[in-house]
């Protein structure tokens, strides 16, 4: 392990005001938050692979314009518990659970990627949860999978069956790679091609934790892309077409972008709720909030200011 | 014979595996329904099996452990299945109900270690429906321990299980089983997955003591 500064600082990156934890049937969900305690709320729910310090930058930005903002980490990501089973299910049982314990009264949620899916699920079942929804890019329909043939299709699922199981078999073996800064930063480049190297290393000392051995990504080493059964990207429409309250869809047009569901606007513009407004920015790739965290916190914002 | 019990670990979590009669050559692996747990003694219909016969509890039932709050789906009681393969070797499932569907995803997961899944009725079979069913989240109370944990009651009563997905799995075992027909329908329930599973070409209906003793 070479030599290496173990600090890093990322130009409008600001520490939560406050953490605590939540209680999710036994589990612990890690929470941060940013802004004055009495403010309107927004709850930020991460993407896959990501935790609630990727907002950061993001969700200053919002508390600055009188927001309190609450985010937090999903099982077995960032500072949250770990657990046994991990199910798109559960991450939604355990959204609902902290949402519950911020508020009794319905508050704006805003999810990016799988966070913004997952919440398409909840909010489908529990509307009064949400005074208005933003969705930035997680927005999967049903030409979000790859177009494969079929038996590629059903070689991919296989490899992800038997990778998964062999996962299991050795769970009590498995740790994170320990690495330098720059060694964990340059293996996520990969899932975030897009970022500069700057964010990725100071998100590693966020999301990392250093042994004696080097930085280790604190995500449970169980974990990994996929994982969803027999989930179907098409099924989240369902669940958009039935929302009531005002909605953002916000829409990278990066199609390279790994971690992108590449939906188009015409896929999804079918099914918006009433009144739901619908951006698409072919030049933003999938982390648009952390690509472009002023331009997407000015539209958010606008949004916001426009509820009634 | 008294059933006796070993104990196979999925992480830190026990699963009990019994075995209930004892015997030479490949296991016969029973699986359970929904809710239920693995019989005390052998059932009659096992009796023409020669071999051992075996009976694991899923996570959340019987005398197995309980995860903290669920996340309980179908494809992780695979793991649990895929633990006593890891241990016993190949082995030859009936399934029931909820079993029957974990057989069938664990025979096409791992077609070198299944010699043979029988799909029979018993609860929870037919899951959520082919479709995601109506949304119903809810904060789930924190469990006690005892069986079965009812995170695993609403959660595998309410997955998806749609008839394209159920065929991948067949395929999964049709390609790569060194059986002929590892895949026998045995129900006479056939929600929308299993009444697809048996009209597969590859797949044969015979009733539970004759599907059994076409593995032997």
């Amino acid at each position: 392990m070479g030599e290496t500064d173990e600090t890093r600082t990322f130009p409008g990156a600001r520490s939560p005001d406050r953490s605590w934890s939540a209680d999710s049937s036994g589990l612990r969900v890690h929470v941060n938050e940013w802004g004055e305690p009495d403010a309107p709320i927004i709850g930020l729910v991460h993407g896959g692979f990501d935790f609630s310090l990727t907002f950061s930058v993001f969700a200053p930005m919002l508390a600055d314009a009188g927001w309190r903002v609450v985010a937090w980490d999903a099982r077995g990501h960032g500072d949250s518990e770990r657990a046994h089973y991990y199910s798109w299910t559960a991450d939604v049982r355990d959204h609902l659970a902290v949402i519950t314990s911020i508020s009794d009264e319905p508050i704006v949620l805003l999810g990016h990627s799988k966070g913004g899916g997952q919440l398409l699920d909840l909010l489908d079942g529990r509307p009064y949860l949400a005074r208005a929804f933003v969705n930035l890019d997680g927005l999967p329909s049903q030409f979000s999978s790859p177009d494969v043939p079929d038996r590629e299709r059903r070689r991919m699922r296989r490899a992800d069956l038997t990778s998964g199981l062999d996962r299991r078999r050795r769970r009590n073996e498995l740790s994170r790679r320990p690495d330098t800064i720059e060694g964990l930063a340059a293996r996520r480049q990969p899932m975030n091609p897009r970022l500069p190297s700057a964010w990725l290393e100071f998100l590693v000392t966020l999301g990392a934790r250093r042994d004696g051995e080097g930085w280790r990504w604190k995500i449970d080493p169980l974990l990994h892309l996929g994982g969803f059964g027999p989930w179907r990207p098409g099924w989240s429409m369902d669940h958009l077409a039935s929302l009531e309250m005002p909605f953002l869809g916000v829409l990278s047009g990066v199609v390279d972008d790994p971690m992108g569901w590449n939906s188009r606007r015409r896929d999804i513009e079918p099914f918006l709720p009433p009144g739901g407004q619908l951006e698409f920015y072919d030049d933003i790739g999938h982390f648009l909030h952390i690509e472009q965290p002023r331009f997407i916190a000015d539209l958010v914002l606008d949004f916001l200011g426009r509820l009634p | 014979m008294t059933r006796t019990t070993e104990i196979v670990f999925n992480g830190d979590l026990p699963l009990a595996l019994h075995t209930l009669a004892d015997g030479e050559g490949r296991p016969l692996l029973l699986l359970h329904g929904l809710g239920e747990q693995s019989p005390f003694r052998r059932p009659e219909w096992t009796r023409v099996w020669p071999g051992p016969v075996l009976a694991l509890d899923f996570t959340g039932h019987g005398e197995s452990g309980v995860p903290v709050s669920g996340g309980y789906m179908p494809e992780s009681l695979m793991s649990d299945v895929d633990l006593v393969l890891a241990v016993h070797g190949p082995c030859t499932i009936v399934g029931r109900g909820l079993g029957a569907w974990v057989g069938l995803l664990i025979a096409g997961a791992r077609p070198d270690l299944v010699r043979g899944v029988v799909l029979f009725d018993g609860g929870g079979l037919a899951g959520g429906g082919p479709q995601p069913p109506t949304p119903h989240v809810t904060v789930l109370p924190v469990g006690d321990g005892s069986t079965p944990d009812p995170a695993a009651l609403a959660e595998l009563s309410r997955d998806p299980r749609p008839p394209d997905y159920a065929l991948d799995f067949v395929r999964f075992a049709l390609e790569d089983s060194p059986l002929d027909h590892p895949i026998v329908v045995s129900s006479r329930i056939r929600p929308d997955w299993l009444a697809a599973v048996a009209a597969d070409i590859g797949v044969v209906e015979m009733p539970l003591e004759q599907a059994i003793a076409s593995f032997m």
